[in-house]
């Protein structure tokens, strides 16, 4: 090896170290921390007691039908919201990049619910839908007494109508960047061939577009795996509308039960570990780089 | 392509449908904002008296007893050097990734992805116990180091991709021309490398305005609480009236800013937001 690739190597690792650190300190060391204690009992209403007490934690998380309550929730507000992002976020994906005119206008409307916080956003939806102060149930075919955070499924609506309307921007940009790498002359090659719009979609512009949808699918299912803003500010987690982070935060931060809050910590993490390995190994969704490498 | 009056009508309604469905939150939040005291309950989309009392209500008090204006601070603050520290790190790592030779490159963009898909809720009590332990609770080293965390894979991703675009050739033009290799990184590097950083700086500045799981789990005070948390946490000016008034005019004060800031980099967004994503 000469010199210089050793200085290259120094210089290469010097320059990351930083960063790596950095990323290094709040996740693996948090999370090594969170399987120590999630084996114990620490609460610390009672910091007299405590001790190994093994798998029991995760025994009383998954006997708990709250648990499992809380994973049919967030599996559901992840699907839903998603499925309905992708469908949104391909249409206006479409538009933009076969735009007659006002593509700017497109693009600067989409972007503001991306700058927005999510908490401003769930306040504002809550607002239109609570029966008091809202203007939603003053639009025809909507019932004026209808109470849409008094029951589990019209929360739900709500919430997932916040969610969609935050994050299809995102979805419809990764789509876009997806949409232009396609090469236009496959299109007018199937023209001629007298393939119709549709036959043109779905055998041209979705395949071509796997990667894309995927990275974007497999970003956002995580993202949506997650979701903590807006069922906090909205329902905070009333008629059964809890998600998987709001059991996390009210064991460990509202009732100080670090052992129990830490073993349903160690489950989410585990079930986020498995939603990336079936994008990445079952769908073949591919690490995207910056170019080549 | 010629286009029918028929296909025009039909693009002009889709375009009005969009712009309108990312619109209506933003003008609903700002016309309840406006609403007063004995309206904001009236209803209607549109307020049918104006007023600024709920703007006003956000400052009174000055500084110790106002409900708005040290959250305010905070989260301007926070989010600041949160940027800075992330950008400056990033920049490093980027650097490197993108034009030096050296094993574990490929491993760092891998960890920086594991990362930017790490679920933050599992890291939060264990970070509740440590800051206690360590001091860092409700404190602003306590919100700024776990939000490096989460930029930075966000702050990397973007750089490497702007990174790998510059032509680092006319580094070694500029000297050949006679430039000190001080001059050269600073008169030809920077400015080619300042839009890339520019873009990364806004992606990471949004991220940790947003945040709210951190903000309400590591902080219990205003000594450190950002403006997301601190909505949470508002109440009414007697525990009969509902802070939904307060609630809009805050809302509404953060969110202003931030979208004319989008929307006047918004071809630099798009950018930052895609890069990465799309040549796989």
């Amino acid at each position: 090896m000469s010199a210089r690739t050793r200085s290259e190597r120094r210089l290469g690792w010097l320059l990351c170290a930083p960063a790596a650190i950095a990323m290094l300190a709040v996740t693996a060391y948090p999370i090594g921390y969170a399987l120590v204690l999630s084996v114990q009992q620490v609460d610390l209403r009672f910091p007299d007691e405590g001790g190994f007490v093994g798998f029991q934690n995760y025994s009383a998380v998954l006997t708990s039908s709250l648990w499992w309550t809380d994973v049919f929730n967030t599996v559901f507000l992840s699907v839903v919201s998603v499925t309905i992002e992708l469908a949104l976020g391909m249409a206006i994906a479409l538009v933009m990049h076969r735009a007659i005119f006002g593509r700017g206008v497109v693009r600067t409307s989409v972007l503001i619910p991306y700058g927005i916080v999510t908490v401003v956003a769930a306040f504002s939806w809550q607002f239109a839908f609570a029966p008091d102060t809202g203007f939603v149930n003053q639009l025809p075919l909507i019932s004026d007494d209808m109470d849409w955070f008094g029951g589990r499924f019209s929360s739900f609506a709500v919430i997932i109508m916040a969610e969609v309307w935050k994050t299809t921007p995102f979805m419809a940009l990764l789509l876009l960047a997806g949409l232009t790498t396609i090469d236009d002359g496959l299109y007018d090659a199937a023209k001629v061939d007298g393939a119709s719009a549709w036959q043109r979609f779905t055998k041209i512009t979705l395949p071509l577009m796997k990667p894309a949808i995927l990275v974007a699918l497999l970003f956002r299912t995580l993202d949506a795996f997650r979701i903590f803003d807006t069922i906090f500010i909205m329902t905070a987690g009333a008629q059964n509308t809890e998600s998987v982070s709001i059991l996390g935060y009210n064991q460990l931060i509202s009732r100080l039960n670090l052992g129990l809050g830490s073993a349903v910590s160690v489950l989410i993490f585990i079930a986020v570990l498995i939603i990336a390995l079936i994008f990445v190994k079952g769908l073949g969704a591919r690490q995207p780089e910056g170019g080549r490498v | 392509m010629a286009h029918t009056a028929r296909e025009k009508t039909l693009w002009s309604i889709g375009l009005l449908v969009v712009v309108l469905f990312a619109l209506i939150p933003v003008i609903w939040i700002i016309s309840l904002s406006l609403k007063t005291p004995a309206t904001i309950t009236d209803q209607s989309f549109f307020p049918t008296e104006f007023s600024l009392e709920n703007y006003k209500g956000l400052f009174e008090g000055g500084i110790s007893d106002s409900p708005f204006i040290k959250p305010l601070i905070n989260s301007l603050l926070i989010a600041s050097i949160t940027t800075v520290i992330s950008i400056v790190l990033a920049s490093f790592a980027a650097y490197a990734i993108a034009r030096l030779e050296f094993p574990g490159r490929r491993l760092m963009l891998a960890g920086a992805l594991a990362i930017a898909m790490f679920p933050p809720i599992s890291t939060v009590g264990p970070l509740f116990d440590m800051w206690r332990t360590l001091g860092l609770y409700d404190t602003y080293p306590g919100l700024i180091i776990p939000y490096l965390t989460f930029s930075l894979p966000l702050a990397i991703y973007t750089l490497v991709a702007f990174f790998r675009e510059i032509p680092w050739e006319l580094e070694q033009a500029a000297q050949v021309d006679g430039a000190t290799p001080f001059q050269a990184f600073r008169k030809v590097i920077v400015p080619l490398a300042a839009p890339g950083m520019f873009t990364a700086a806004i992606l990471v500045f949004i991220f940790a305005w947003n945040d709210f799981l951190f903000a309400i789990s590591l902080t219990s005070s205003d000594a450190s609480r950002t403006v997301p948390a601190a909505l949470a946490f508002f109440t009414g000016d007697s525990q009969f009236t509902q802070p939904t008034g307060n609630i809009a005019a805050a809302a509404v004060l953060v969110t202003v800013p931030i979208i004319i800031f989008v929307l006047f980099f918004q071809r630099r967004i798009v950018a930052g937001l895609t890069a990465g994503a799309v040549k796989g």
